[in-house]
């Protein structure tokens, strides 16, 4: 990967340095992905560690995989690989690709490094250098407007994030100073220090994450970096701060406490609704896809708070259960985030527009991208037969477990993150209803939009292929929870299936779900007779008796495009329901008076509220705080001395009494 | 150990500590390098007696360098610059002298409570030098910051110096490069505030920093 960055820089020299750079980087990734299945496959649990003599003299840079780790690289490098066949095309339109080729290997290096890290320092490096890489990805399209606010933001957060990390891993080491993976494993943690140590990478993993309240630099930044490469931070960057938060969480502290997994699955029910309403109220393709990441974070993190919490409570086939659904929408999400992403990405470069309501009609002119986009919707709303649909009924039988527990507040708390969690997934089908019928039906509501062709078929491929991924986890999901199994025997001490499920590989049931069971087979067959028999029905008994009269209209008489039902139509109800308190969203109608010329004008307002409740007032403080210490820059010489003098004095006298 | 030489060694450090006193409360530039140049005087003669006790003969050439250096050396240069820059007539400390020796005395109380207990383990010869040695240098670093003058914190600095020597001689098996880094150290410091105070002077016509914080630009 750092022969390909360095083919990105030699660009000039290179004449094909994009097709070299994002071939081989498909080839490599493939090559990764393909390894790492076949190693899950086969069902192989070891762990294979490797410390190479870089990195500090005292401690050498120790690299381990085992099973959690080799689900995400999975993870990784499947959505690299598409990303990389998705660039090759999808970069031949990029008018500066010396700011992304060098830059796209390095990023996925990092990421993977971040997964294979065995010790405190190469994670933190290696993690230091995700966002760096990252960060320079979304500063390539740095001549739009909005671009360098949002580096900045995405900086901020990025530099907190690492710092809670940081701090996160000196709690855990402690006093050792054992900065190896494996010697914070050994010790024991107290108390205290194992919460301050959760809390902290709640802090600065969950801001990676995107998790409400820190994810106001995610819809920012995915957004502005070229597609493929907002795809690759969407669906597989946010996976490896997941990674981080399961890391820590589930394998560093030793025994977790139940309060901690309550903290992250309230925070995630949170996440995932205003996510999604978020979503929602968004009019650009790619921000709408972006705050919608924020949402299926939020159920991921609803899963592993629900594990967190079964495990601390000692039940493990029921953490088990939290742990599968959150692994098997970890990859999940970074399959359909792929799909929508390059969707995104092939609807840009066929119409060169990014707003939905200049979009439309889009079924006609790309019928193949717009079939990608339905499943991939379909996959993301949760609905069976997909995969997203097994996902969320695993979290929904965990939640519905939730009066096993011996704490009432959990048992009340479980009832409400489940109703959250309904109620998000609801709002996300809404979401990509709209999405799809206002992008891909519908007649074209801008010039771009009417020209607009199929695009290529490198692209069609990098879209279909986790398209057809999606459907086939949806139908056969035991396969690929089987290979999940091993992650769930380290990290919460029991398999999903090892109490003795039933059904084989068509029925997943496992014994932990109340008898429940679903098949992703049963349904898919189920749907495809009924809707077998619906069209024959419809074919015999509806098209043969075809009259003909005048059309009726619908009403739709107006021929202008803009008179049709917009993206801001469809989402009005739930936005004054739901939104009004929450956004404080403010909408004005100026209506002229009869006579007058001037047109009418609707303006709809909305604020995030993170922003006004938490970042503002700290900002402000910040910048108050370096006012005052401004003034130590101009003091005297003698000044600075006696500063000295007295902190000097400070310290003796510290030591002088706490002997 | 006869206990005439922990004795001695005692008085000597005593001597230089009191020194230290002499010069925080000292208001006159002449009699600031006096003193400066007697508590050298007292290092080198610490640093002999210790050679003499300890055995070890690299220690009388460090006693020779500071009392050459530090007693003789430089207390002449700094006169020179006095009379020659004319500055012989002014000199005013920051705090009042009663404020400052209590000042003094607790920085000397917190170094005794400091180093006491950390070194219990090792003879008393050393613990009770440490204490001396580090009280200096705190007495040291007083003189830096309450005078206004430049030759006063000059001579704060060196007195600073002192303390530290007076450590690095009360130790066993100090090796004897230290001693010369320390002495070549007040070597360029002297030099380089030597050829400091020429330029300020050239510049501002005066040595009062008191008056120099306006010249740079923030002026308050």
């Amino acid at each position: 990967m750092l022969l390909l960055a360095f083919a990105g820089m030699a660009r000039q020299w290179l004449p094909r340095a994009h097709e070299v750079v994002h071939g081989g980087m498909a080839i490599v990734c493939g090559g990764a992905a393909l390894a790492v299945l076949v190693r899950l496959a086969m069902g192989e649990t070891g762990i294979d560690t490797l410390a190479l003599p870089v990195g500090l003299p005292w401690l050498h840079a120790n690299l381990r995989l085992d099973a959690l780790s080799a689900v995400f690289l999975l993870a990784v490098n499947l959505a690299a690989c598409l990303a990389a066949v998705f660039g090759w095309s999808y970069a031949r339109h990029d008018d500066e690709p010396g700011r992304v080729l060098p830059v796209f290997p390095l990023f996925i290096a990092a990421m993977n490094l971040v997964l294979v890290a065995d010790d405190a320092f190469v994670f933190l490096a290696a993690w230091e250098f995700m966002s760096l890489t990252s960060w320079l990805l979304v500063l390539s399209t740095h001549r739009e407007d909005e671009t360098p606010r949002a580096a900045h933001v995405y900086f901020v957060m990025a530099s907190f994030g690492t710092a809670c990390l940081l701090l996160c891993f000196g709690m855990l080491a402690g006093t050792t100073g054992d900065y190896s993976f494996a010697g914070i494993r050994a010790q024991p943690q107290d108390v205290v220090s194992a919460s301050i140590a959760a809390l902290l990478v709640l802090l600065g993993a969950g801001s990676k994450a995107g998790l409400v309240p820190l994810h106001v630099w995610l819809p920012l930044a995915h957004p502005a970096a070229p597609s493929h490469v907002s795809a690759l931070m969407s669906g597989v960057m946010t996976k490896v701060a997941i990674y981080g938060l399961i890391r820590v969480l589930f394998d560093l502290v030793g025994q977790p406490l139940w309060w901690w997994g309550s903290i992250l699955a309230v925070i995630g029910a949170v996440t995932a609704v205003v996510g999604v309403l978020y979503a929602l109220m968004q009019d650009d393709v790619k921000k709408l896809l972006a705050y919608s990441t924020v949402e299926n974070i939020g159920v991921i993190a609803i899963g592993l708070g629900l594990a967190l919490v079964f495990k601390a409570s000692g039940v493990p086939a029921l953490a088990a259960l939290g742990m599968t659904a959150a692994m098997l929408h970890v990859l999940n999400h970074s399959l359909f985030k792929s799909i929508l992403f390059f969707t995104s990405g092939a609807i840009l470069t066929a119409t060169g527009e990014r707003k939905l309501d200049r979009l439309g009609g889009l079924i006609h002119k790309m019928p193949k991208t717009a079939l990608f986009c339905l499943i991939g919707s379909a996959a993301i709303s949760a609905l069976p037969p997909l995969n997203g649909f097994v996902a969320e009924w695993m979290l929904f039988q965990a939640v519905l477990n939730g009066p096993l527990l011996e704490q009432w507040e959990l048992k009340i708390g479980f009832a409400v993150i489940g109703a959250l969690l309904a109620l998000s997934a609801a709002l996300a089908a809404a979401c990509f209803v709209r999405f799809y019928g206002i992008v891909f039906l519908g007649r074209p509501r801008s010039p771009g939009a009417e020209k607009a062709r199929e695009v290529d078929p490198v692209m069609l491929t990098a879209i279909g292929v986790p398209a057809f991924l999606c459907i086939v986890v949806g139908v056969l999901p035991t396969l690929v929870i089987q290979m999940i199994e091993p992650v769930n025997r380290l990290v919460v001490g029991e398999g999903l299936l090892d109490a003795g499920g039933h059904g084989g590989w068509v029925w997943l049931a496992p014994a932990s779900a109340f008898g429940n069971s679903y098949s992703g087979l049963m349904m898919f067959l189920t749907i495809m007779i009924l809707t077998i028999l619906a069209v024959f029905m419809i074919h015999r008994y509806a098209s043969n008796r075809v009259r003909r009269s005048i059309a009726w209209g619908c009403g739709f008489t107006d021929p202008a495009p803009l008179g049709q039902y917009s993206a801001d139509s469809f989402s009005q109800p739930l936005r004054r329901v739901f939104a009004g308190h929450l956004f404080r969203t403010r909408e004005r109608v100026d209506m002229p008076a009869p006579g007058e010329t001037r047109p009418a004008r609707f303006t709809l307002e909305s604020r995030d509220p993170a922003w006004d409740w938490l970042f503002t007032p700290i900002t402000r403080v910040v910048g108050w705080i370096s006012e005052r210490v401004d003034a130590l820059q101009f003091l005297t010489i003698r000044s600075y001395l006696s500063l000295m003098f007295f902190a000097l004095v400070a310290l003796l006298v510290m030591v002088a009494v706490s002997q | 150990m006869p206990s005439i030489h922990y004795d001695i060694a005692h008085l000597l450090g005593a001597l230089v500590l009191l020194l230290s006193f002499a010069l925080l409360y000292q208001r006159r530039l002449f009699a600031l390098i006096k003193m400066f140049a007697i508590q050298s005087a007292a290092l080198g003669a610490a640093a002999a007696w210790q050679g003499y006790i300890q055995d070890a003969p690299h220690l009388y050439v460090t006693a020779v360098l500071a009392l050459g250096m530090k007693a003789v050396v430089i207390p002449v240069a700094l006169h020179r610059i006095i009379v020659k820059l004319n500055i012989a007539r002014t000199i005013d400390t920051a705090l009042g002298v009663g404020p400052t020796m209590i000042a003094g005395v607790s920085l000397v109380t917190l170094s005794i409570l400091l180093v006491l207990p950390v070194t219990s383990d090792v003879t008393a010869l050393t613990r009770e030098d440490l204490a001396l040695a580090l009280s200096v240098v705190l007495l040291g670093l007083l003189t830096m910051i309450t005078r206004r003058n430049a030759i006063g914190q000059v001579v704060g600095f060196m007195s600073l110096e002192n303390g530290l020597i007076l450590a690095a001689v009360g130790v066993q098996g100090m090796p004897l490069i230290v001693e010369m880094l320390v002495a070549f150290a007040v070597m360029v410091a002297f030099i380089i505030f030597g050829i400091f105070f020429f330029h300020i002077r050239e510049r501002f016509d005066t040595l009062d920093l008191h008056d120099l914080d306006s010249f740079r630009g923030e002026s308050r």
